[in-house]
């Protein structure tokens, strides 16, 4: 029987301004960070309250998971905003909101009530779309 | 709809964003709650009462916790215990260690000592970090 999840990917076009974005405006924290050779990182971060579920941040680079070609097109299909990696959940929607706008987040929908909940959608620094809603 | 028009009191919530925007980045000083609560245009009551409904922590516990969280930071860097007490903005050893224990779970020293140890040995074998099959879909067990 599965139990749980406790990895996830996020394909990123820079892993330093993901790191910047994730840690330094979402407020995730850094749960490995590790240096894998030349031009290689292992770099995963945590949810605040939910430590034990790492997102890997991974950079899409030509290497031995995409050839040069599906590279460039999978960088080409994440800045268009073409995936959405999942729902985020805060304590408030409306503070949250305004906290992230003004640290310059990108909201492509403002908190709204909708017949399922109250949700926002936002992009991170790469065009992946996230949608956030509220605790229930 | 405009969202000042959907949400009426959304000007409450900017100013209590303000107030813990101003919490995160001058954490390290001496902070006093009530100028923040001045500041926000709210009496220190309602300031509290409308901060722990929006943070689920009073402004000091929400304070304490930023700074406990960047002395975490700064124990990663084998900075020494006193110096992260009083660069994070705490006025005493013994608070700041009861504070992190209580948060953390560990003592200052020895919450570094373990984060010390967990980055020598992901320096010296990262791979034992990653879960295998990423490893191995780009091409890290090799090394």
């Amino acid at each position: 029987m599965i139990t749980k999840l406790n990895h996830v990917s996020i394909f990123v076009l820079d892993q330093d301004s993901a790191y910047e974005f994730y840690v330094n405006t979402l407020g995730f924290k850094v749960h490995t960070d590790a240096a894998m050779g030349p031009g290689m990182r292992w770099l995963t971060v945590t949810p605040p309250e939910q430590p034990d579920l790492e997102i890997s941040l991974m950079a899409i680079t030509e290497g031995m998971m995409f050839k040069k070609e599906a590279a460039q097109t999978m960088r080409d299909l994440v800045a268009k905003g073409t995936f959405g990696f999942g729902v985020f959940e805060c304590n408030d929607l409306l503070a949250t909101y305004e906290e992230l706008k003004a640290k310059g987040v990108e909201f492509t929908k403002a908190p709204t009530k909708e017949f399922y909940g109250f949700e926002a959608l936002f992009k991170d620094d790469s065009g992946n779309w996230f949608s956030l809603g509220e605790k229930k | 709809m405009d969202i000042q028009q959907q949400f009426p009191k959304i000007y409450l919530y900017r100013r209590i964003v303000q107030a813990k925007l101003f919490i995160d980045s001058h954490y390290h000083e001496d902070i006093d709650l009530n100028n923040i609560a001045g500041e926000a245009y709210f009496s220190r009551f309602h300031f509290i009462r409308i901060f722990k409904l929006t943070y689920n922590k009073t402004p000091h516990q929400y304070l304490t916790s930023v700074r406990i969280d960047h002395a975490r930071l700064l124990l990663k860097k084998a900075i020494p215990v006193n110096e992260v007490c009083y660069t994070v903005g705490f006025d005493s050893i013994s608070s700041f260690s009861a504070l992190f224990k209580k948060l953390s779970g560990y003592a200052p020293s020895v919450y570094q000592q373990t984060e010390l140890k967990r980055q020598a040995e992901m320096l010296a074998a990262p791979q034992k970090f990653i879960p295998n099959c990423f490893a191995e879909q780009n091409g890290w067990l090799k090394k």
